[in-house]
């Protein structure tokens, strides 16, 4: 890339129940928190990206962090929203308009599954009062046939829901902060055929911000993380997405998450191999068995044998979601895709703590979501 | 309200689609021909909804939620359509069932042949 883009902060909220706090003051928690790790002002800020996907604008939040005069642009990009906000953030930096960006996400959802209307999604009234606009249905779909496809089985989305609530106890910041043992994972309820309860994260709430600016800047803040390479994506034709009424093509559904992460290894110029740590979207535990290979870091069907192996543990050869992932964070739409990158940030600075992974130089961070857009990150020490 | 499935065919490059398409997702042209969609496809891939959806918008049948199945149709056109699936067990959904389309309306209804020849079929409307 011509002008390097480095992360100098990272910031988030508390993730999980907060009552009585509202998604733009978990919002005000993640800059102010990822300011303070750069050691700098929001007067320093020049340029700002973010978004929620339904707890108010992101702009709005000038009001309560200084009136600088700087442009804040709003994003909602679905879960992807924190990514795009991300890469708009880097390209600020690289066109030269910008040494110092601010990218912010966040959310606080109702309890329960999203509660999507039919006509947002360009389908008749008719498929929710039949009952098909239920997400849930599509990762149950999806990962039932990959299950079908490459021999991955139901205790191997068991054990990675385990490690999600494993590597959450670890970490002071999940909401989920119990160890669950995959024999009660397995026998929880049934919500969408091959995934149980406590297969699925759940909507929550949470705010993350993330700093990026010239290398220059960098130099001077110290504790920089290089941002080796980004990239975001929408749906290729054939691909397969929550509520689609059709699967259009033959053959194997093409992958948007494929597709950004490739963009994003050859914007970085290294390759999944190189990785040492990892965070792919788990909005299940099929999602990230599947986001794996999808992003390069496995055949299809080997995650089977990696996950029995725990090579995707903390102490393993691919860490995966050290943070706990969305499952034990929650889901607050806007917030995870930085959240990723925040996890991968406190990685490779070794700042980690009792989840940390042995010395990590090179991260990668992959957030997707409907309807077909996938945002990636490279991330270096 | 018939048993046949309208969709559309791309005139450029024949990509077919359901519900017809406007334009072509494949390579975005305009023009497309109404066609009548295959009535006997298999199983691409299902689940089951063993809770009760939100409601509204879902609408429970008279008799109350039963868990129904609900998955993707592959049709010989070459496009897999979303549908909810009778069976009498839902086993018999597995390993590329064939079944038949049995509603069109309002959304996609197909089912396997024992749910054909049986009226205890899973799921089915009172």
């Amino acid at each position: 890339m011509s002008t390097g883009v480095s992360i100098v902060g990272a910031g988030l909220s508390r993730f999980g129940r907060q009552p009585g706090r509202t998604g733009r003051e978990l919002a005000l928690d993640a800059i102010r928190a990822a300011l303070l790790d750069a050691g700098l002002a929001w007067t320093d800020v020049q340029v700002a990206f973010g978004g929620s996907d339904g707890s108010g604008l992101a702009d709005t939040l000038v009001a309560d962090l200084g009136l600088t005069g700087i442009p804040f642009t709003n994003v909602k990009n679905g879960c992807a929203t924190g990514g795009s906000a991300l890469m708009s953030a880097v390209n600020a930096i690289r066109s030269g308009s910008a040494e110092i960006a601010l990218a912010v996400g966040f959310d606080k959802h109702p309890r329960g599954a999203f509660d999507p209307r039919p006509e947002d999604w360009g389908l008749p009234a008719a498929y929710g009062e039949a009952g098909l606009m239920v997400t849930t249905q599509f990762f149950g779909i999806k990962i039932a046939r990959y299950m079908r496809e490459h021999g991955i089985s139901e205790r191997t989305l068991a054990l990675v829901a385990e490690k999600a609530y494993r590597n959450g106890a670890l970490n002071p910041n999940a909401w989920r902060r119990e160890a669950i043992p995959a024999d009660d994972i397995a026998a929880a309820d049934m919500v969408n055929d091959p995934l149980t309860r406590f297969m699925f994260c759940s909507p929550g709430e949470g705010g993350a911000a993330i700093i990026v600016t010239s290398d220059a800047v960098a130099a001077r803040l110290g504790r920089a993380v290089r941002l080796l390479g980004a990239a975001t994506r929408t749906r290729r034709f054939g691909s397969f997405e929550v509520f689609s009424p059709s699967i259009q093509g033959t053959g194997v559904p093409s992958s948007v998450s494929a597709d950004a992460a490739a963009a994003a290894f050859a914007a970085a110029g290294v390759s999944p191999s190189d990785v040492d740590v990892v965070q792919v979207q788990d909005t299940e535990s099929g999602a990230e068995v599947m986001h794996l290979a999808e992003c390069g870091f496995c055949k299809h069907g080997e995650q089977e044998a990696m996950v029995a192996a725990g090579e995707t543990e903390i102490g393993g050869r691919l860490p995966v979601n050290t943070d706990g992932g969305c499952i034990a964070n929650g889901e607050p739409i806007g917030a995870s895709g930085l959240r990723q990158v925040h996890e991968i940030v406190t990685q490779l600075r070794g700042e980690a703590g009792e989840r940390q992974v042995s010395a990590p130089q090179i991260g990668f961070t992959h957030v997707y979501g409907a309807p077909g857009i996938s945002a990636c990150t490279v991330l270096a020490v | 309200m018939g048993r046949s499935l309208t969709g559309s065919r791309c005139l450029h490059c024949s990509t077919v689609a359901f519900p017809p398409a406007r334009g072509c997702q494949s390579c975005g042209r305009t023009s497309q021909e109404t066609i009548e969609l295959g009535s006997r496809g298999t199983v691409w891939g299902f689940t089951v909804q063993r809770f009760a959806p939100k409601s509204p918008p879902y609408v429970e049948p008279a008799g109350g939620f039963v868990p129904f199945a609900v998955g993707y149709v592959e049709l010989p056109e070459g496009v897999k359509v979303e549908a909810v699936l009778d069976c009498t067990d839902f086993a018999e959904l597995a390993g590329d069932a064939e079944v038949t389309l049995v509603s069109a309306d309002p959304v996609p209804r197909f089912a396997t042949d024992l749910a054909l020849a049986s009226s205890a079929t899973i799921g089915e409307r009172a």
